[in-house]
């Protein structure tokens, strides 16, 4: 456990109509760290990645950013605070270009007055996006929608990027691309929370990693500690 | 002859235009919040009383009427959203249905309590005047709404397209979740969306006071053709809202040529039934503003 959290979260739980996605869960992420956060589809991995965002109220529990309470604010208060996320299905403007979407995205007070070098640089990470950057979003490949989805996460200029299963229904190839693309923002001090569904290699390339089974955390550790147990070999990386 | 239809289609695309401001108010509030405003109507009447005060009364130029009419209502709109009907957006159809029915006849009997059920004519000078050009010769009131609608659909596309909140707005409209997910702050765009469309039809009042005596009852025939105009444009499309002012204007006009004055209000309908069976989108339908 980190002594200096960036993002603290104690005993969050969310419920839908009655019935408990979250229950109680607890995790902290230091500065500059990537962790992950790995279980089954309807584990409650979307859920806790969008209560933290505020866009899902939680019911009970707390959330904190550098000190901060944020569990009842809006969303566009916590993005403002420096939490961006990529969210499951990637939720681009598929009606406006792919420049629109980024520009969008750097719409927030905290991104506003750097705002062209931050589109620079997303372009030099994706020049794929600067070819495109006229053509609608909804026409681009799944691959590209993802670089999107990244890059208008990076032009909020954030301090914690949450991604919630960035690999699904990429190629394997592009997988290990955008993890690389993860990986390397993480090492230009981003912190990372990664909410994955590919355990084998979201806990190769984080630090420490919680399990989430039917809405509770019920392992944490180091990501090789939790690599090596057999419960997480047996349930999750088939061995 | 064919100067007798050249000035009829000439009038019909004038106040088409104006018809087409109207229904862009309608299709912008639709198409970025998934509302249906039925108390549109009542907004171009408080337009027409609007433009009544200012332009009849204090003798104002009709787009100095527009402007008041464009802030009065924009505010109007913008407060009206974050009171009421920021509460029902994410209800059912029913719910929204119900409230906006009962927004309508709530701001009906604030008119007629206000200025009483009798037409108040607002022609002024202005509306008598005519501009002859070449074979045509028009109307300068309708020419100078026809021109002030037609700059204010231009500024307010060029607004929507290049500017940060417009590009906000149509984010918001193409993807609410996206929206969320990005830091957008969803409710004050739907409050400022609230306050375009009501000064979009607020404006289109201002503009057509010369044109039409000032009357509560105006509001059910101005709510149905913003509704037909939007329809056959294609719900939720700008530029729909625009062609489709332009076809019912110029429908309307030859149909009073044609047949009888009285037909100009049935037309647009028979026009709304036809586009529906051969286009059931209408001319842009499922196209995002």
């Amino acid at each position: 456990m980190p002594d200096d959290a960036l993002l603290e979260i104690d005993d969050l739980c969310v419920a839908y109509d009655g019935s408990n996605a979250l229950n109680g869960v607890s995790l902290r992420i230091g500065k500059g760290e990537l962790i992950c956060v790995v279980g089954a589809n309807g584990a409650g991995k979307t859920s806790l990645i969008r209560s933290i965002a505020g866009i899902v109220p939680s019911s009970r529990g707390s959330v904190r950013i550098n000190g901060v309470e944020i569990s009842r604010r809006p969303p566009w208060d916590i993005c403002e605070m420096g939490i961006a996320q990529v969210a499951e299905g990637r939720q681009i403007f598929s009606a406006l270009s792919v420049e629109d979407n980024l520009l969008i995205g750097g719409s927030l007070k905290r991104a506003r007055h750097d705002l062209a070098n931050t589109l620079d640089s997303v372009y030099q990470l994706f020049g794929r996006l600067r070819e495109r950057r006229d053509q609608l979003a909804g026409t681009l490949s799944g691959g590209e929608q993802q670089m999107l989805a990244i890059g208008r996460a990076i032009m909020s200029k954030p301090e914690i990027m949450m991604f919630d299963e960035p690999s699904i229904g990429l190629s394997p190839a592009l997988t290990d691309v955008m993890f690389g693309v993860v990986k390397s923002l993480n090492e230009q001090g981003i912190t990372v929370l990664l909410v994955e569904q590919n355990v084998a290699k979201s806990l190769a390339m984080s630090s420490r990693g919680y399990v989430l089974e039917n809405g509770s955390v019920v392992l944490h550790g180091s990501s090789r500690d939790l690599l090596e147990n057999p419960d997480v070999q047996r349930a999750y990386l088939g061995l | 002859m064919l100067s007798l239809w050249l000035n009829v289609i000439a009038g019909g695309v004038l106040i088409g235009l104006v018809y087409g401001l109207v229904a862009l108010g309608l299709t912008i509030i639709f198409g970025v919040m998934r509302v249906v405003n039925f108390a549109h109507g009542e907004m171009v009447v408080f337009g027409i009383y609007i433009g009544y005060w200012t332009v009849r009364i204090w003798d104002v130029p009709i787009f100095l009427a527009a402007a008041v009419a464009a802030v009065v209502m924009f505010v109007f709109g913008y407060l009206l959203e974050t009171l009421v009907v920021k509460r029902f957006v994410n209800r059912p159809h029913h719910y929204q249905f119900i409230v906006f029915i009962g927004l309508s006849l709530l701001f009906s009997g604030v008119l007629l309590m206000s200025f009483g059920p009798d037409p108040r004519p607002t022609a002024s000078q202005l509306s008598f005047q005519t501009v002859s050009v070449g074979p045509l010769t028009l109307d300068w009131a309708r020419i100078q709404a026809a021109a002030t609608a037609g700059l204010l659909i231009a500024a307010l596309g060029a607004y929507l397209k290049y500017s940060a909140f417009g590009r906000s707005l149509r984010g918001a409209a193409n993807n609410r979740l996206g929206g969320l997910v990005v830091g957008l702050n969803i409710p004050r765009v739907y409050a400022v969306t609230f306050g375009i469309g009501a000064a979009c039809a607020g404006v289109a009042g201002a503009l057509i006071s010369p044109l039409f005596d000032a009357q509560p009852y105006l509001a059910v025939d101005f709510t149905l053709l913003a509704f037909v105009t939007v329809i056959v444009g294609g719900l939720g499309s700008f530029g729909g809202a625009l062609l489709g002012g332009l076809t019912i204007g110029v429908a309307e006009a030859i149909a009073a040529l044609m047949f009888t004055p009285s037909m100009k209000t049935a037309l647009p309908y028979a026009l709304l039934i036809i586009i529906l069976i051969l286009r059931p989108r209408g001319f842009f339908g499922a196209k995002d503003i």
